[in-house]
């Protein structure tokens, strides 16, 4: 991308510290929720091809559960929670405290509290991030799905489909308790969005 | 006939197979997976189409497997290459999901719908007969030709597997 020519390094470490407020606040809501600690991998912001991006949570056939929401505002993109079948029925368990979806389907309540988690945590990421950046970013309803990575993922490569074959994603992987398990949220800005947000960090363009 | 090689065709991409090649694409959500079929040569194709035009295109090296109204053309003169008569040719399809239910007005959200409607416009316009096609709904989709026999298979997480 051209708005990397000058400064890529620190534009990039930049990205990582949004990643980092907007997921550090998301965890810590996750984990009020939970009423249990969850950790926080350190935020990677990488130029991906379309192809490896579904790679990150298991691959374009793997099954997730995703919660996807526009962000609407001053700088607009993207944005995906997603967790694997197993964390979420874990999650789903400690929330509403009896044992979740015995085979594949998820109940209308399972669901709806799902939904519940994504409204939060995506609130969470982006209101830590409107007050950093003092960028007005107002999230969409959420919307569920569970299905293919790359059925869902591509969804968010829409405005990246039309300047060229990868995407620039800031991704952090939750680590709940003991468990290796994760979710991961992806902030996808649209290609336009990056240049206000360094203009509204006081990044040299 | 050699036992089908797996050509797997990534997003915006497209290729041809023979000799019982199986293409295979794989996380079709709102992309459309396009195949043409010379039941003669036994040859098959398939487009992994993300967007409906090339209109709206802002890359400088144009990727012409991404754009239904490039993908088709390239992949009917790839086929044609390989011996293939445009006259013979058979489409089916899939995909075009409309993988998020809400905001059903703005048009980034009808993306599914719209990538189907421009692919069958440009097939129209070559005069290739759609066969069948399994398009719509809310849900991903993985899907294969095989190129011996032209049979289109498609896997859903809800569905199964369905064979067109």
């Amino acid at each position: 991308m051209k708005l990397f020519r000058n400064n890529a390094d620190f534009k990039l470490d930049v990205l990582r510290e949004v990643g980092n407020i907007g997921a550090g606040n998301a965890a810590t809501a996750l984990s009020t929720l939970l009423n249990k600690p969850v950790d926080m991998a350190v935020p990677t912001v990488n130029l991906l091809p379309f192809e490896e991006i579904a790679e990150r949570v298991g691959g374009s056939e793997a099954v997730v559960v995703a919660i996807f929401l526009r962000v609407e505002g001053d700088a607009p993109g993207n944005m995906f929670f997603i967790i694997n079948r197993e964390p979420a029925r874990r999650i789903l368990q400690g929330l509403l405290g009896f044992n979740a979806a015995e085979n594949d389907a998820y109940s209308e309540l399972e669901l709806s509290a799902l939904n519940e988690i994504g409204n939060i945590l995506a609130g969470s990421y982006l209101s830590s991030l409107a007050d950093f950046t003092g960028l007005n970013l107002a999230p969409t309803v959420p919307s569920l799905a569970v299905d293919m990575a790359g059925a869902i993922l591509s969804y968010g490569l829409l405005q990246f489909g039309t300047m060229g074959d990868d995407a620039l994603l800031i991704e952090t992987a939750f680590i709940e308790g003991q468990q290796d398990s994760e979710g991961h949220f992806f902030l996808i800005p649209d290609p336009d969005s990056f240049e206000k947000l360094f203009r509204a960090l006081g990044v040299p363009i | 006939m050699t036992e089908g090689t797996l050509i797997k065709i990534g997003m915006a991409d497209l290729n041809i197979g023979d000799a019982g090649a199986v293409l295979k694409t794989t996380g079709l959500g709102s992309c459309v997976g396009l195949t043409l079929f010379d039941p003669a040569l036994r040859l098959g194709g398939m487009a992994h189409i993300m967007l409906p035009s090339s209109d709206i295109a802002r890359e400088g090296q144009l990727n012409i497997a991404k754009y239904a109204d490039t993908a088709v053309p390239e992949l009917i003169e790839r086929m044609k290459a390989k011996g293939a008569l445009v006259e013979r040719m058979v489409a089916k399809m899939a995909g075009g999901a409309q993988m998020f239910a809400f905001m059903g007005g703005s048009d980034t959200m009808r993306i599914g719908p719209r990538n189907v409607e421009a692919t069958k416009q440009v097939l129209e316009t070559f005069s290739i007969r759609l066969l069948s096609e399994d398009t719509g709904g809310n849900y991903g989709r993985t899907v294969e030709l095989n190129s011996d026999s032209g049979i289109f298979v498609i896997r859903s997480v809800q569905f199964g597997v369905k064979e067109i």
